[in-house]
């Protein structure tokens, strides 16, 4: 993906419009672009009306669970003498998504304001944005837009001018994928050990530092600036297919394509009009084999299922998958799908906090089985173990790390189970055989 | 690619020479400035970790001991959260750290090649290692969250974008 980032003409560029001019970066250049209106509009407004805006526009949080927004701002009650947080989620480390990087990357102050809105709407003072460790320029980029920020008198105890306070801090994570899950990333924030909370208290009642807190991705914060200038009907407006999904979405495409990167499209565009014309379609002489739509978390589709697909929050399901991050992970038929699936499960085995007796043994067994098959010395028995191991993953655990390891494993071995019993049978893995199946 | 940020390249203080406290003068103001954005003490805790790899180029456990003084935590504590996070060095590591992501979507797209060739050009031979003459370490990570740009690699603070094995004495170049 080179920049300058000329989008596709079937895209709509609403939150990726300045992806690729340095200028944007800038507090002036992103005013020159109508920065900051939006926050100006949202300090005269009371926050009530920010919330049901943000509920009428039918806007569904796009850090992977799709809850909606506006309803989760709803939970929170100003006015309790409390202290209020928000937290905005840039942990991005789901495998194949990276859209929340280029936010950042391209325009940081689009998600600052973007944070100064949703704190004012729910009545807290303070946001703090955990951007992952490993994201070194997105980290410098958003450290000089909130300084910029600051010194323009936009955030602090007077922000713009209004007497209302906001303040907007940016805090580094140290590496650990499950600091993206929400509760996990409330506890790194306050210096503790990742591990994920049990819920309830829901982070609304009792988050970060034991007080109401509302946590949002990246991607969701910075939609709220677009829709309060443009109305919340111009929101809903942007969808080809229902209503409960509104809005335009970022996409991160990886993996064997000829055109990974970044795409902005409306709700209910066609899937396979997205992998093939707008991505590219499969690299020179290959050919596409199996799609997971959403992040490594979410349900392999066959290329069947991924060709049928309408890309809103209903019709990846519809599709045997899920929305998820909206991180597209495409794999060819030069693929072996066990070794695919086998190494996915080395990431969440590694990744697991092991709070959880399923999920730290379910993860390291799941792989070691995963690794055996892949490497000839599997047994047909392994297959139904790997079943009933990914059962007792589902379900039962204090967050869902645990399933989401299960999840490439269920999907594969249903959807794609002859390569499995080759390997078992003694057959090598050879691309010829999967563009044969 | 990425834009360039400034190479580091920052000196390890070695296993054995006397440490020097990090938290005086500069970076105990940045501290002190850090501390009023939260309103408890061990909230600046990783903040204030990272300002000691910055400043050690690893995390010792003198280190995790200054870390503990100046925050009211104890050692114990400390090191329980420095042992849980990937990113804090708890040994000495190259002048260059080198980090490969192997997960998956870049798995697919060739980042064990990439592997193969930064331990051969490096010298380090094996993951982990450091090469003879302390330059490079190389390890593999998971997801670095720039898939789109497989193989993407970390050299201490830069990234590198797009990388491929025939690439890599190119990139290493830059940090001779
Ligand atoms: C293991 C795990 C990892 C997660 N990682 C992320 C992440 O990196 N970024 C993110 O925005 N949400 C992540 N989530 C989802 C968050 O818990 C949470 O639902 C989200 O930040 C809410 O924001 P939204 O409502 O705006 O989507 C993760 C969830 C789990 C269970
Ligand atoms: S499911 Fe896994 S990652 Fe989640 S809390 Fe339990 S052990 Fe930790
Ligand atoms: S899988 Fe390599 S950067 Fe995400």
């Amino acid at each position: 993906m080179g920049y300058p980032h000329v989008p596709h003409q079937k895209e709509t560029p609403v939150l990726t419009k300045h992806f690729g001019e340095a200028e944007a970066r800038s507090l002036d250049g992103w005013k020159k672009r109508g920065g900051y209106r939006a926050l100006e509009k949202a300090l005269g407004m009371a926050p009530a009306d920010i919330v049901n805006v943000i509920k009428d526009s039918g806007l569904r949080g796009r850090g992977g669970a799709g809850f909606p927004t506006g309803m989760k701002w709803s939970f929170m009650k100003p006015g309790d003498g409390k202290p209020h947080y928000l937290c905005c989620n840039a942990d991005e480390s789901e495998p194949g998504t990276f859209k929340d990087r280029e936010i950042m990357r391209w325009t940081p102050h689009s998600l600052v304001e973007g944070c100064a809105i949703g704190s004012y709407a729910i009545g807290a003072e303070t946001c703090y944005i955990y951007v992952r460790g490993e994201f070194t320029e997105p980290l410098e980029h958003m450290n000089a837009a909130v300084k910029e920020a600051y010194a323009a008198g936009i955030l602090g105890k007077n922000a713009m001018g209004t007497g209302k306070r906001v303040d907007v801090h940016v805090h580094k994570g140290a590496g650990a994928y499950i600091c993206g899950e929400e509760t996990a990333l409330m506890n790194s924030l306050e210096g503790r050990r990742g591990n994920p909370r049990i819920k309830p208290p829901f982070p609304a009642v009792s988050g970060v530092f034991g007080m109401p807190t509302t946590i949002n991705n990246v991607e969701t914060l910075a939609a709220a600036a677009p829709i309060l200038i443009n109305g919340a009907d111009w929101y809903k407006k942007m969808c080809l297919s229902n209503p409960k999904s509104t809005g335009t979405k970022l996409y991160s495409v990886c993996g064997n394509i000829a055109k990974p990167g970044t795409y902005e499209v409306v709700m209910g565009f066609p899937f396979k009009e997205f992998l093939y014309d707008l991505c590219g379609g499969p690299l020179p002489g290959r050919k596409f084999k199996a799609i997971i739509p959403g992040g490594a978390s979410v349900p392999i589709q066959t290329m069947e299922e991924a060709e049928a697909t309408i890309m809103d929050y209903e019709g990846f399901v519809a599709g045997g998958s899920m929305l998820g991050s909206g991180g597209v992970i495409v794999i060819d038929d030069q693929q072996s799908m066990v070794g695919v699936i086998a190494r996915l499960a080395r990431f969440f085995a590694h990744e697991s906090c092991a709070q959880c007796t399923q999920c730290r043994e379910g993860t390291a067994w799941a792989t070691k089985i995963m690794e055996r098959i892949r490497d000839g010395e599997g047994t047909m028995e392994d297959l139904d173990t790997l079943l009933e191991i990914s059962e007792n993953m589902t379900g039962k655990t204090i967050c869902v790390l645990s399933d989401s390891c299960a999840t490439p494993i269920v999907s594969g071995i249903q959807k794609f189970r002859s390569e499995f019993e080759a390997l078992i049978h003694g057959k090598k893995f050879h691309p010829v055989m999967a563009a044969v199946a | 690619m990425s834009t360039p940020l400034a190479a580091p390249g920052h000196a390890s203080h070695g296993a054995h020479e006397p440490y020097v406290k990090v938290f005086t003068g500069g970076p105990r103001k940045e501290l002190d400035e850090l501390l009023t954005r939260y309103p408890t003490k061990m909230a600046a805790l990783l903040p204030a970790l990272w300002m000691v790899q910055r400043e050690r180029g690893w995390v010792s456990e003198d280190g995790i001991a200054e870390v503990a003084e100046v925050l009211e935590l104890t050692p114990a504590y400390v090191k329980g959260v420095v042992t849980f996070y990937t990113m804090y060095h708890q040994h000495p590591v190259g002048k260059y750290f080198i980090q490969v992501c192997t997960t998956s979507p870049c798995g697919i797209c060739g980042a064990e090649d990439v592997v193969k060739a930064l331990l051969k050009h490096t010298g380090a031979v094996e993951l982990g290692q450091t090469s003879p003459d302390g330059k490079f370490t190389v390890i593999e990570v998971e997801c670095l969250g720039a898939c789109g740009f497989a193989t993407p690699i970390m050299i201490n603070e830069e990234f590198v974008e797009s990388v491929t094995a025939d690439k890599v004495p190119e990139v290493l170049a830059r940090f001779a």
